[in-house]
């Protein structure tokens, strides 16, 4: 499927994990084309939609791009109509109509994550066609196939926050190890009450496994 | 009684000398003509009563309904032109169910009111149609937000209320809702308070026979906003009808 995406397409991998009191979101930072040239080496696709809430992108990076700027400009109406911070599932919402909607033109997937303080830390998966699933944890984009038994044994509920930052690296760097079209740097960004706390790990400091 | 706006009531797109838009009064005026519907919240609730008089004995018992369901969690009660509310529950239905559509969940009753109270409003502005003919109060509960309770008028404001009346007895209604202590009370105490409240304002004399219509939403419908119940219906409209009888006797006994 990523291999069809015309121009630029974000072969990626990412991830959002909810611990206790937050949720992290984490991927990788490689943009290529047709599978062999890698067009950028340090992207973030990790992206801001509101205070507390974060996306993050696969498929074609211009897709995604279009359609998160969309939304980041209806979440931030929304909110100031409100008069308070957007609740997590309602900008997981906008993603998903503005996927739904317009499928035939559109091949981008989205993980939503954020914390609100109705519901705390959430992860939503708004898939390509414009499903939107709730989850306690998700991972996504080409990279993502590599590391689903990787992280069905290691992921539990309730974990702390570094316990779930070892996990979300461990799992980004087994990913970017063996697919070839997600690499780069590791960005991980941790929600909680209080704040946003941006991490950029470099690909020699990830941590390393039995062959490396 | 209120001046007549000779020559500067003919349109809402016209100010009066004093600054007043006397067709929005106008509009005001039709709702005072119209019988009393009240709403108050309590500690886990919202309950809404309405004084439905009866015009002719071959109406359908339960049929002209004054209270509408504008989403699950939302109830609306209504005085004035009927069909003036019931165009207007529509508009809130569709706000109600755009927004879920949108963003996914329930919409919360203070951004609701004000939105229908903005459609209200703008019928306000031009010469071309003329201002809606009706109040509404409505009611919400929601698990975090609790309960809430807006009405809304004819001039297009909404306001937030611990209880609040509509339509004839207005007055006399406001009168015996103050003496509530609404923020103690749960749900099952104040269905009982609402319909006495409705029997005491009803005129006995110049209206003759009503039904009263009750209707709640509250932890203890489960957030789901729904008509009360017949047999707690009877037993508060069996309250009501006692208390009256014993305020008589009291009376006669001072005399």
């Amino acid at each position: 499927m990523d291999s069809q995406i015309k121009g630029v397409s974000t072969g990626t991998t990412i991830l959002a994990v909810t611990f206790n009191g937050g949720v992290i979101i984490g991927s990788d930072s490689r943009a290529s084309i047709g599978g062999s040239y890698v067009s950028s080496k340090t992207i973030n696709k990790l992206i801001q939609v509101h205070d507390r809430i974060f996306c993050c992108i696969a498929g074609s990076l211009a897709d995604a791009q279009a359609v998160t700027k969309a939304a980041k400009f209806q979440i931030s109406f929304h909110s100031i109509q409100m008069e308070s911070p957007p609740l997590v599932k309602a900008a997981a919402s906008v993603l998903k109509e503005l996927c739904y909607n317009n499928k035939e033109e559109l091949q981008a997937g989205f993980i939503t994550a954020g914390w609100d303080r109705k519901k705390g830390p959430q992860v939503y998966t708004v898939a390509l066609g414009g499903m939107l699933l709730s989850q306690p944890f998700t991972i996504g984009g080409s990279g993502s196939t590599y590391i689903y038994g990787y992280a069905d044994a290691k992921y539990k509920p309730d974990m702390s926050k570094e316990e779930c930052l070892q996990f979300a690296t461990n799992a980004l760097a087994l990913a970017m190890g063996r697919d070839n079209v997600s690499g780069g740097v590791a960005h991980l960004v941790v929600i909680t009450e209080e704040g946003v706390e941006h991490m950029v790990i470099p690909g020699d400091k990830l941590p390393k496994f039995h062959d490396e | 009684m209120s001046s007549i706006g000779t020559g500067y009531d003919l349109s809402a797109s016209t100010f009066s000398p004093d600054g007043r838009v006397f067709q929005v009064e106008y509009a005001m005026k039709a709702v005072e003509n119209s019988s009393t519907a009240i709403g108050i919240r309590c500690k886990d609730g919202v309950v809404f009563g309405v004084e439905k008089l009866i015009l002719s004995k071959l109406y359908e018992q339960g049929s002209n309904k004054r209270i509408f369901n504008v989403d699950r969690h939302v109830g609306m009660a209504v005085a004035g032109l009927l069909a003036d509310a019931r165009s207007l529950s529509e508009v809130a239905r569709e706000e109600a169910s755009n927004f879920r559509s949108n963003y996914g969940h329930n919409i919360p009753l203070k951004y609701l009111s004000e939105r229908v109270a903005m459609y209200v409003h703008a019928y306000t502005l031009y010469s071309a149609v003329r201002p809606f003919g009706c109040s509404f109060i409505l009611g919400s509960y929601d698990q975090d937000d609790g309960p809430q309770l807006y009405m809304v008028d004819p001039s297009g404001i909404s306001f937030g209320y611990w209880g609040c009346a509509i339509g004839k007895a207005k007055q006399a209604a406001k009168t015996e809702i103050e003496k509530l202590q609404m923020k103690d009370m749960t749900c099952r105490e104040l269905v009982k308070e609402v319909a006495k409240i409705i029997y005491i304002v009803h005129d006995e004399v110049k209206d003759k026979a009503f039904e009263l219509e009750l209707s709640w939403v509250g932890e203890v419908t489960n957030g789901k906003h729904e008509l009360v119940p017949k047999d707690i219906r009877v037993e508060a409209e069996k309250y009501a009808k006692d208390s009256l009888e014993e305020e008589d006797d009291s009376e006669e006994d001072n005399m």
